[in-house]
């Protein structure tokens, strides 16, 4: 490669942004492949094989490369006692952009995934409302229908890091319960309108059909807010593990209350009280006092790549990646640190970030062989910045695991190897 | 083009506009899409399973921790063990303390707030492996029995939709509304 002054952004080898406009960076991702060119600059190149002769035919579903990796998501140990209980994490070390392949969305599911027939699912909409009424999926799909690209996160996701202790993990491995798509349905409050809410209406109990009848309140504001009687995830019906044929979807706010599977909407006074907004999803603090219907997903950013478990090959120049989100906007700024939070540097943004969506930056970074800690810190368009761990244990301690967004540090050591670690 | 000419155009945009229904007046119901069916609220009695604080969705019946124990043995024990102290973290029912000096065990009796839950929770996914086969009456006892686990009402108490609203909670008053933040 060739020499050139690189303007330097922040400590430990962070560079300005704005190289990568000027220069073709090779990220982690290619760095196990052989090149064709790159490794020998001096090459003489050939036509290869696969121009020589016709490839496949067209096909009826496609499949990635077999040369592109096995992408999977990391599902846990099925557990007699908990029947369809459990979760399947999203590998965010290996995805660019910010849209979620629709195979890859993570999943989290209390009773099962539901081998429903639509032509046998009904949406009930009952309680407090002028007219119950029945929807049948066939009716839902001819309502006009709005699009959203949003994130979604587990409020369990990333809690393992709160208590601290061993967790030596990759970013799916302690972040993965994360995913972002585009969500397509009928407004909620389309279907809430023609019900006829009354007055004294305050929260809308959400009711799925799995084996669990999995239950959430959702207050009336957001219901008439944003929130979609959703139907297809990225251009194609919702699958199976997302609810199929219809789920709710509430932009920002912490996965479990996304109803899956959606069934019954039941206008109320009070909240419910189910099992899920009561014994679980709730936050004991260090009073021991309990927060109940904490909503919306606090500001949060992890760096993808380079991350857990990844090993730098030698030194040079790399390009760290990496998501942010917010459930209160869209994302307004990231910084990266190479030095454990000592110095900062402004990362780019791929794309305009969207509203309770992913956004992805990126910064090259001279990787000088010693000792590093990677981090980054986002903001968002309400003022939150991210929060250091210590903040968090702060604020919080450690009797509760949900609604962790604290800055994710991850240390390389002087060989490469690059793991969680706690500063 | 003149301003006759220019009115007149405008005035076809306009009327076609119109035919397609997107200056229809406020208020128009006519190109509203509505496609719910009527139902009655009896119609639901076995579809709605929302059983809440107030007692509303609460079925009839009722049932004692006495009647519960036999109910509990063949249903729940295999997970929830013996006294309600469970087989994994999961599974622990019975017991705990938030005023405990290490990390509280949070169960029923020492967190959950309203005592209606602990109905509406049995009645729609309990027993894991088959939920949904228990009778009101058998859900009332069994409630009744992790009720009577967790020294929370005696063992001959009838627990019916009234008397269950009515209890008091010991970790009742122990959460904190958050919603206001949203």
């Amino acid at each position: 490669m060739k020499e050139l002054q690189w303007e330097k952004a922040a400590g430990n080898g962070l560079l300005n942004r704005r190289h990568l406009l000027q220069l073709g960076l090779t990220g982690l991702g290619a760095a196990g492949a052989s090149a064709a060119f790159g490794q020998d600059a001096g090459a003489i190149l050939q036509i290869p094989e696969w121009s020589r002769m016709p490839g496949a035919n067209a096909s009826a579903y496609g499949e990635r490369s077999r040369y592109a990796g096995d992408l999977q998501r990391m599902a846990g140990t099925p557990d007699p006692i908990y029947p369809g209980g459990g979760s399947s994490r999203t590998p965010l070390q290996f995805l660019q952009g910010t849209i979620t392949p629709n195979a890859l969305h993570f999943e989290r599911h209390h009773a099962g995934i539901p081998d429903i027939d639509p032509a046998g699912h009904t949406l009930v909409i009952n309680g407090l409302v002028r007219q119950p009424l029945a929807f049948s999926y066939e009716n839902l799909l001819k309502y006009p229908m709005v699009s959203r690209i949003n994130f979604l996160e587990c409020s369990g996701n990333s809690g393992a890091l709160l208590r601290g202790g061993n967790a030596d993990g990759t970013a799916q491995s302690l972040h993965g319960l994360l995913s972002c798509a585009e969500w397509t349905g009928v407004p909620l409050s389309t279907l809430l309108d023609e019900a006829g809410v009354s007055p004294e209406a305050r929260w809308v109990a959400a009711v799925g059909a799995d084996a669990a009848s999995m239950g959430r309140s959702v207050p009336i504001e957001k219901a008439l807010d944003d929130v979609l009687v959703a139907l297809y995830q990225n251009g194609e019906p919702i699958r199976p593990g997302q609810g199929y044929p219809v789920r709710l979807f509430c932009p920002g706010w912490e996965g479990n209350i996304s109803v899956k599977w959606l069934t019954q909407l039941k206008l109320m006074r009070e909240p419910a009280q189910f099992r899920d907004e009561t014994s679980k999803y709730t936050d004991t603090m260090p009073d021991r006092s309990s927060l109940q219907f904490t909503f919306p997903m606090g500001v949060k950013s992890l760096i993808t790549s380079p991350s857990g478990r990844m090993n730098l090959p030698r030194p040079g120049i790399y390009q760290v990646t990496g998501v942010a989100w917010s459930g209160h906007g869209a994302i307004r700024r990231v910084e990266v640190s190479a030095d454990g939070g000592a110095t900062w540097a402004e990362a780019e943004m791929q794309a305009e970030p969207g509203d309770k969506a992913l956004a992805r930056f990126t910064i090259p970074w001279e990787w000088s062989g010693g000792p590093a800690v990677l981090q980054s810190r986002a903001a968002d368009s309400a003022g939150n910045v991210q929060p250091v761990r210590d903040e968090v244990l702060a604020a919080r301690g450690t009797i509760s695991f949900y609604h962790n967004n604290c800055i994710q540090s991850w240390g390389v050591d002087d060989g490469g190897a690059i793991s969680n670690v706690y500063v | 083009m003149s301003m006759s000419r220019r009115t007149a155009a405008w005035g076809r945009i306009l009327a076609l506009l119109l035919c397609a229904g997107w200056l229809a007046p406020a208020g128009s119901q006519e190109a509203r899409i509505q496609l719910g069916t009527p139902i009655d609220e009896d119609q639901l009695s076995g579809f709605d399973l929302i059983a809440a604080p107030d007692g509303s969705g609460m079925p009839p019946g009722a049932g004692t921790a006495r009647q519960g124990r036999s109910v509990y043995e063949l249903n729940c024990l295999r997970c929830h063990a013996v006294n309600g102290e469970g087989v994994s973290g999961n599974t622990v029912i019975a017991g705990g303390d938030m005023r405990s000096e290490e990390l509280p065990l949070r169960t029923v009796g020492s967190y959950w707030p309203h005592a209606s839950t602990l109905f509406d929770f049995i009645r729609r996914a309990m027993p894991a492996d088959a939920p949904k086969t228990l009778s009101d009456d058998e859900v009332y006892q069994v409630t009744a029995y992790v009720l009577f686990l967790n020294g929370i009402v005696g063992e001959d108490e009838s627990i019916n939709s009234e008397t269950l609203t009515a209890i008091a909670m010991p970790n009742g008053d122990g959460f904190v509304d958050h919603s206001h933040l949203h």
